[in-house]
């Protein structure tokens, strides 16, 4: 009886220890918008899904989908905390300020925070360059246009897009010096109503390219009925429009997903400010049309390759903003810390930035 | 065959039956629904109903989410008890949170203890604002109540969104549309240390007892009961409908916009763009589970706030979909406003259709 209690005992211990060995590593995410919503959030559930694949057994993940950027988000992040997450993934804007208090509470979780500004010892920040795939898409539009007039769909006014903005206009007049730039604010990451307005508030003054920093497939869908071109954002968008599709620049958050868990189980992980681009194919072209001009084709890879590569560099000076002032200085190129803070548009945008 | 028929008096039977007969009808569409999806129901149903009160942690979250929703569904419950059909708790509830922070962040400096009830006091007047306007509309031009206020949700939405872009954005916050963090003393203290309870939910019971107050024991209240249940009589009586009416609505939007200053000096501690979830809207679906009574308000919110929590939860712990949630949550309040039907009506089998 006793030896028998005895075995029970040995083996519920072993049973035990190996459940620990066992214990998956747990990572969390927290989505602002549900995972179908084609756009942003769904391509952070698919690095998430790819993350998954590459660590199989190794890691669990759990998701929270369509999170109010009020007060449940701290609720949320607290909760993925409390359930055993090692690392959480906060992937809007919206979450940073839940996201450092509840990072103070839990200093032995790492939390990675999307798009914001604000670190701390246990919370890092990452974003996308997604002026380098901008650029590319300025050359393209400033080469495919009729009018010489394209489009930008803006969200809200904040660096991000502004540099986008300026790396747009400077991607296209580098090709054609005769380029105007229109900018709508649809003051939305995404709103299909929204955005077809904007989409078609451009249209109405000439445009024929139009990019949009917009989430939606909306605008794309807008002029294909009107018969221009479009280029497509975050996600791969062809099949809503195919034939006003140039390409889409696709966010790819998997590669990031990957090494920071890999990171975090290996203890080697640092709160850092990481910027995603071209080179290490965070930001992708997707479904390049295959009707476009030979040339024009060419030119797109050519630059994708020059700004891959380094020796295309958007935001090397000297650039003179608006207004006239050098707002880089000839021999500099911009950190990161000076993208962060863009509120500038360059020589030749007739426009204003929004206060 | 069967029919429906008027019960000349409401079944006191059915008063006590309906809730039950609601959640079992729920219960059983939960355990089909889960078992459809291969999640184990038992567990579903107990992530989505119970753990949201299974720690102190939890229930203190509970609380965070059920304050503003009493708050507004108190405030609605006299507006419909008096045949006001304010749907507008959403609009005053963001009109307090933006008078709020207007008072919030021009003394941002200030370590008075007078700022935050000034800001508190500004919420509550700015929610009295914005239902004033489509009271007077309605009064004075007859128009409707309903989309008159529905109306004002939308602007003062938009309000909150160009204040946030505009005046009150964080000069500090890289352009993002969210204003600077309130000052301590600005924010309102916590109850307990390492929970979110704040002073709003104290704020928040206490409306709910004075609303049964002046609804059982006042004159006032006498008037509100009987113009609800006899607008005819209550006329005859000499009752001054226009007086009751100002009455409901400036209550209804006092409560709103505290429940707006309370989240956003509470759990937010800034003004954001998603102040709400929209717990103006579903404070309504709270007033008419708490049987437009201020104390069965408590039990609604609670229940309400509960099964919101039970979504995430359900995401977090068994990686249920939000969809899967919302559908759940759906087919409840269904049941719940469906067994309701049957107090004042009720189903006749006769066999007349034999023949």
């Amino acid at each position: 009886m006793k030896l028998k209690s005895l075995l029970v005992g040995l083996g519920l211990m072993a049973g035990v220890s190996l459940a620990h060995a066992e214990e998956p590593f747990k990572v969390g995410f927290v989505y602002v918008g549900p995972i179908g919503d084609l756009g942003w959030s769904y391509e952070h559930d698919r690095g998430r899904e790819e993350m998954q694949k590459y660590f199989g057994d190794k890691v669990k993940t759990t998701f929270v989908e369509n999170v109010a950027e009020g007060a449940d988000a701290q609720r949320v992040i607290t909760q993925l905390a409390k359930a055993g997450n090692q690392v959480i993934f906060t992937t809007s804007f919206g979450f940073m300020n839940p996201t450092v208090k509840v990072a103070k509470r839990f200093p032995n979780v790492v939390f990675e925070h999307a798009t914001g500004y604000k670190r701390a010892k246990n919370l890092g920040t990452y974003t996308l360059r997604t002026y380098e795939g901008r650029y590319v898409s300025g050359v393209t539009a400033g080469l495919l246009t009729k009018t010489n007039t394209i489009g930008y769909i803006g969200a809200f006014p904040i660096p991000e897009v502004i540099r986008d903005i300026d790396a747009t206009y400077m991607g296209a007049k580098s090709v054609n010096p005769d380029v105007k730039l229109k900018i709508v604010w649809a003051n939305t990451w995404y709103d299909p109503g929204k955005e077809t307005d904007a989409a078609n508030a451009l249209m109405d003054q000439g445009v024929d390219v139009l990019i949009q920093h917009t989430d939606s497939p909306a605008p794309l869908i807008a002029a294909q009925k009107r018969g221009i071109r479009a280029i497509g954002q975050a996600s791969d968008m062809s099949k809503f429009a195919p034939k006003a599709h140039v390409f889409s620049v696709r966010d790819n958050w998997a590669p990031y997903y990957i090494k920071t868990v890999q990171q975090v189980m290996d203890g080697t992980w640092k709160s850092q400010d990481f910027w995603g681009g071209l080179h290490d194919d965070m930001l992708q072209l997707t479904s390049i049309n295959p009707n476009l001009p030979a040339d024009v084709r060419a030119k797109i890879d050519a630059t994708y390759q020059g700004v891959k590569s380094g020796t295309i560099q958007p935001f090397k000076g000297p650039i003179t903003d608006n207004t006239g002032k050098i707002v880089v200085p000839a021999g500099h190129t911009l950190t990161d810390k000076e993208l962060a803070k863009v509120n500038w548009y360059v020589d030749g945008i007739t426009d204003k930035v929004p206060n | 065959m069967m029919r429906i028929q008027a019960r000349t008096e409401p079944s006191s039977l059915m008063k006590v039956a309906s809730p039950l007969i609601a959640i079992v009808c729920t219960l059983l569409f939960g355990c089909i629904l889960f078992s459809a999806l291969n999640k184990n129901p038992f567990e579903a149903l107990h992530v989505l109903l119970i753990a949201p009160l299974s720690d102190m942690y939890n229930v203190g979250e509970m609380l965070v989410k059920m304050g503003p929703l009493l708050l507004c569904a108190v405030g609605l419950s006299l507006c419909y008890r008096a045949n006001m059909w304010n749907i507008g708790a959403e609009g005053q509830l963001l009109a307090g949170a933006l008078g709020g922070s207007v008072v919030a962040l021009t003394f941002i400096d200030s370590e008075s203890v007078f700022v935050l009830p000034c800001a508190l006091l500004a919420g509550i007047v700015s929610g009295m604002l914005w239902a004033a306007i489509p009271t007077f509309l309605k009064l004075r031009f007859n128009s409707n109540l309903i989309l008159t206020t529905i109306m004002f949700n939308y602007i003062g939405l938009y309000l909150l969104i160009w204040a946030v872009n505009g005046p009150l954005r964080d000069p500090d916050g890289y352009g993002f549309p969210e204003s600077a963090l309130f000052s301590e003393a600005a924010t309102l203290p916590t109850l307990f240390d390492g929970s979110r309870i704040h002073l709003g939910i104290l704020f928040a019971i206490l409306s709910a007892f004075i609303g049964w107050f002046v609804l059982t024991k006042t004159h006032l209240g006498f008037q509100i009961r009987v113009f609800g249940a006899d607008e005819p009589a209550a006329k005859y009586a000499g009752f001054n409908s226009k007086k009751l009416s100002w009455f409901v609505m400036l209550f209804s939007g006092a409560l709103a916009g505290l429940a707006g200053v309370s989240e956003v000096t509470g759990p937010i501690g800034q003004l954001v763009p998603n102040v709400s979830p929209g717990y103006g809207y579903s404070a309504i679906i709270v007033a008419y589970l708490g049987r437009l009574h201020p104390l069965g308000a408590i039990v609604a919110a609670i229940f309400l706030a509960v099964l919101y929590m039970g979504g995430d939860l359900a995401q977090i712990q068994m990686g249920i979909p939000v969809a899967v949630v919302g559908m759940f949550q759906g087919v409840l309040l269904f049941f719940l406003l469906a067994c309701d039907f049957f107090i004042r009506n009720r189903l006749i089998f006769n066999k007349q259709a034999t023949h």
